[in-house]
């Protein structure tokens, strides 16, 4: 006997996934910004042409090809994949992490200090340094984490303070060390540099280091805990439904502080990383990288998901990426901005479709109902 | 003859997304009579009453009032045609007085535009006496009894000049010495030319005061029928589609040793008042103990003080011996602490997470689900889920993997039921475990209860339904402003005295 199982329309269950919803709010935010291209009087083809090259090197207006532009991008897509994991961690425990700039500046402070001063040891010099940065990260996204757990205090106000006691106490602590001018310090020697000679040769000399394999150690690891492993287990629990973990027996409190410290470390090792990848010299930040508060954006696009957030975060990059092209080519730079935010206004667009799924839903069983 | 009717409802469809709440539902209401809606929790009594209320507007149907073709848009319209409704949860406001209340939206003002309260308690005064509806217009409701807040929502209506009076499952919150004040009060209205519609699930109800009762099943109309020629058992059939049990079959117990011992227990709510006092109460192996009790008098608090969700402000709770008055949730869980939980969505389950996940929710993190370096062991955890599903009949559409937040309610609270009995433990907190399931359900959740204690567990059951505690319980502890005010065999006891004991005052003999 055969049953004829009714299958959804595709377009349905399209909109039924949050991966498929994700891409599209890709699109549509990048339909806009090139309508606004057009619209200022410039041609959104060269839009797509700085795009092009920061993807695959190749030069469409002189045929040239240069790899460099795509070891720049994903060099550039690092921190802001690592930032988004550290936003993304703490939102599958229930919380919401601003603080992953203050984590991130830490993190980088650290790398700096323990750069210029650490052991000119080879091979272990940087590992001491990104270990070093991923720890004070931990200890700062811990920290609200602790006030949280035990006191109640509000995470969403305890980061964003944070982030400002990370960055003034940053430009303290860099203003001690050796060779610091107003806004930077001496080069660090070469044991602490996180370049990488194979990847300098197959990408024309961009700046891609080690801190691209960190990274992709960083998306296994975040996969690994949160489905693997049973305090993921716990942590996804608590921040589903709180009550219902701490009665079922969940150390709700640790939860918590965990998974702050987790996502702290994750910003910290993006600091570490921009601190010894893309430069040669400590730096006395004179404002925010904003790697931190993008990451923010970088989650709610990949969904708080490794790979989806792994992909927003590259996505991110390339845009960062083709500022630079597209301003050689009279495209205003800041137009990768507005694509940025238009697609964060876009992703509001998942409760208008849930909305409109059920209305269709409701609209479909009316007339199942009424043709009887 | 022709009956004239105060309502006719006819051919009522209502869609919500996914569910068809009425599907071509017809309701005639003669003029004074008590008429009863009967049908289990989501047959689509409250819909359909919504809908004559205009809280919510049907897909397609006629409304006639009195004959008359009426459409009504919202609930405005409705107290205009006369028709008033005794909600479920009452709508008061609770540091008002007895008038403030009725008088709330149409305030009686004198010739100057200011409240005329005085004017206005005169007026509810002269309404209570009509009706027989005994409150004091100036008292603050919050300081009045659940059954004289009932009293003020009834004369709400009757303050609007309703002639139609809804009451939506009334003696869900009432003694029952409460429920007979009310059936009387229920005579009064109809004699004094009221028409009545009672939503309810309770058949006793029903033989007790309507004249007739239309019976509703899984949205659809099923039948209307005279009530004083049809049977409780009749009626429980077109209710359910089929033959129902009413007593629940059980063995004598087998008692065993005391394993849960609650000794002057007292805890407070969140805002720091003490809802349980001095609780004392042993729970032994092999039996299943009640605690009966008009809700809001410290059950909640007893249940969180026990399962560890709240501090404990003094007393002691022995746990086979072991002290657990200050231990952690998991430290209670791991000694062979189960808790059903009063609220599922909120305490019970994850509704995000499978059923695989909710099935560990307590164990998740101990052999055989996790390893000793932490790893889970998603196969195993699924392929124990499926054995629970295929056990307690759980209905889920993917199997272990199908979310929690799917289920239908019934099915989530077997969700909850298997886990806590997968993890076998020595004590089992039941708290309002067929709460707003429909009857197979039900039937289901009080064999498993009573297989656990047949099995020798400790079994506390907390229900505000005084049936499920009088059937199911082997001791039966009623509980009244935070207390235990007296416990007595199953049989020892009436549901009168039981009653009694709910309102506060002792009976002699039992042992405290």
């Amino acid at each position: 006997m055969k049953t004829k199982v009714k299958q959804e329309p595709f377009f349905t269950r399209m909109l039924g996934s949050d991966g498929a919803v994700s891409v599209l709010v890709v699109l549509l935010g990048f339909l806009v910004g090139t309508i606004l291209v057009g619209v200022v009087g410039k041609n959104p083809l060269n839009m797509y042409k700085a795009i092009f090259q920061s993807l695959s090197g190749f030069n469409i207006d002189n045929g040239k090809m240069n790899v460099r532009y795509i070891g720049e991008t994903l060099n550039y897509s690092v921190p802001f994949i690592l930032c988004g994991f550290s936003m993304a961690f703490a939102a599958r425990a229930g919380l919401f992490n601003i603080g992953g700039e203050g984590q991130y500046i830490m993190g980088l402070t650290v790398a700096q200090v323990i750069g210029l001063l650490g052991p000119t040891v080879p091979g272990l010099h940087w590992v001491v340094a990104i270990v070093g940065a991923m720890l004070i990260g931990a200890l700062w996204g811990g920290l609200v984490g602790i006030l949280k757990a035990k006191y109640e205090v509000s995470e969403v106000v305890s980061t964003i303070m944070l982030n400002y006691v990370a960055l003034y106490l940053s430009r303290i602590i860099c203003l001690q060390l050796p060779g610091a001018t107003t806004y930077k310090t001496a080069n660090y020697p070469d044991t602490a540099l996180l370049s990488n000679r194979f990847f300098q040769t197959i990408t024309n000399h961009s700046m891609l280091n080690n801190g691209f394999f960190l990274m992709l150690a960083a998306v296994v690891v975040y996969w690994f805990i949160m489905e693997k492993t049973n305090l993921g287990f716990g942590l996804r629990a608590t921040g589903f439904n709180r009550e219902a973990a701490r009665c079922s027996g969940i150390p709700v409190v640790r939860s918590i502080a965990i998974s702050m410290a987790i996502a702290g470390a994750f910003a910290g090792l993006a600091g570490g990383i921009v601190a010894l990848g893309s430069f040669s010299y400590g730096r006395i930040l004179a404002g925010m990288d904003n790697y931190g508060f993008n990451g923010i954006a970088v989650a709610l696009v990949g969904n708080n998901t490794a790979i989806g957030t792994a992909l927003a975060g590259f996505l991110f990059g390339m845009l960062k990426n083709a500022q630079a092209l597209m301003q050689g080519k009279q495209i205003p730079k800041e137009i990768t901005f507005i694509i940025q935010g238009l697609i964060v206004v876009f992703i509001a667009l998942r409760s208008a479709i849930a909305i409109y799924l059920a209305w269709r839903n409701k609209r479909q069983l009316q007339k199942e109902v009424l043709a009887k | 003859m022709l009956v004239e009717h105060a309502i006719e409802m006819i051919g009522i469809t209502k869609t919500f997304p996914g569910v068809v709440a009425n599907d071509n539902v017809t309701l005639e209401v003669a003029d004074r009579e008590v008429h009863a809606l009967l049908g289990e929790n989501g047959a689509g009594k409250s819909t359909l009453m919504s809908i004559l209320f205009g809280a919510y507007n049907a897909d397609s149907g006629t409304i006639r009032i009195h004959g008359k073709e009426v459409d009504i848009k919202d609930p405005n319209v409705a107290t205009d045609l006369g028709i008033g409704m005794v909600h479920q949860h009452f709508k008061l406001v609770h540091n008002y007085s007895v008038t403030e209340n009725i008088v709330l939206g149409m305030e009686p003002k004198n010739r100057f535009g200011v409240l005329d309260i005085a004017q206005a308690e005169k007026r509810v005064a002269a309404l209570s006496d009509t009706y027989g509806l005994s409150v004091d217009p100036s008292a603050m409701v919050e300081d009045i009894t659940v059954g004289a807040q009932q009293r003020v929502e009834i004369l709400k209506t009757l303050y609007r000049n309703a002639n139609i009076i809804i009451f939506d499952e009334p003696t869900a919150v009432l003694t029952p010495q409460e429920i007979d004040e009310l059936m009387e009060i229920i005579r009064r209205l109809k004699s004094e030319g009221k028409t009545i519609v009672l939503i309810t699930h309770k058949l006793k109800e029903i033989k007790a005061v309507a004249d007739r009762c239309t019976v509703l099943r899984r949205g659809k109309y099923i039948g209307t029928v005279d009530v004083p020629t049809v049977t409780e058992q009749h009626l429980a059939e077109m209710m359910v589609g089929r033959a129902v049990q009413f007593e629940i079959e059980k063995q004598p117990p087998t008692i065993g040793d005391v394993v849960l011992s609650i000794k002057n227990l007292s805890v407070a709510d969140s805002s720091g008042h003490l809802k349980v006092k001095d609780l004392s109460v042993d729970v032994h192996q092999g039996e299943i103990v009640g605690i009966a009790g008009v809700d809001g008098n410290g059950q909640t608090e007893l249940l969180y003080g026990l399962s560890g969700l709240s501090p404990v402000s003094g007393g002691t709770i022995l746990l086979d011996g072991e002290d657990i008055t200050h231990a952690t949730i998991r430290r209670r869980i791991e000694l062979g602490l189960g808790h059903i939980p009063e609220d599922r969505q909120k305490h019970g389950l994850v509704s995000d997470f499978t059923i695989s996940e909710n099935s560990v929710l307590k164990n998740y993190y101990i052999a055989p689900y996790s390893n000793k370096y932490g790893l889970l062991d998603h196969d195993r955890m699924d392929t124990d889920a499926e054995v629970l599903i295929e056990q307690f009949d759980i209905r889920a559409g993917r199997g272990a993997k199908t979310m929690a937040g799917s289920l239908s309610g019934g099915n989530q609270q077997k969700v909850i039921v298997a886990r806590e009995i997968h993890l076998s433990p020595k004590v089992l907190l039941v708290a309002q475990p067929t709460r707003g399931l429909d009857v197979g359900a039900i039937e289901y959740i009080r064999q498993r209860i009573i297989a656990e204690r047949d099995k020798g567990r400790a079994i506390l059951l907390i229900s505000f339904e005084l049936d499920e505690i009088m059937n199911l319980c082997d001791r039966i502890a009623t509980i009244s402003k935070g207390s235990i005010v007296g416990i007595f065999g199953q049989h020892e006891v009436t549901e009168r005295e039981i009653g009694l004991m709910m309102a506060g005052s002792k009976r002699s003999g039992g042992e405290v």
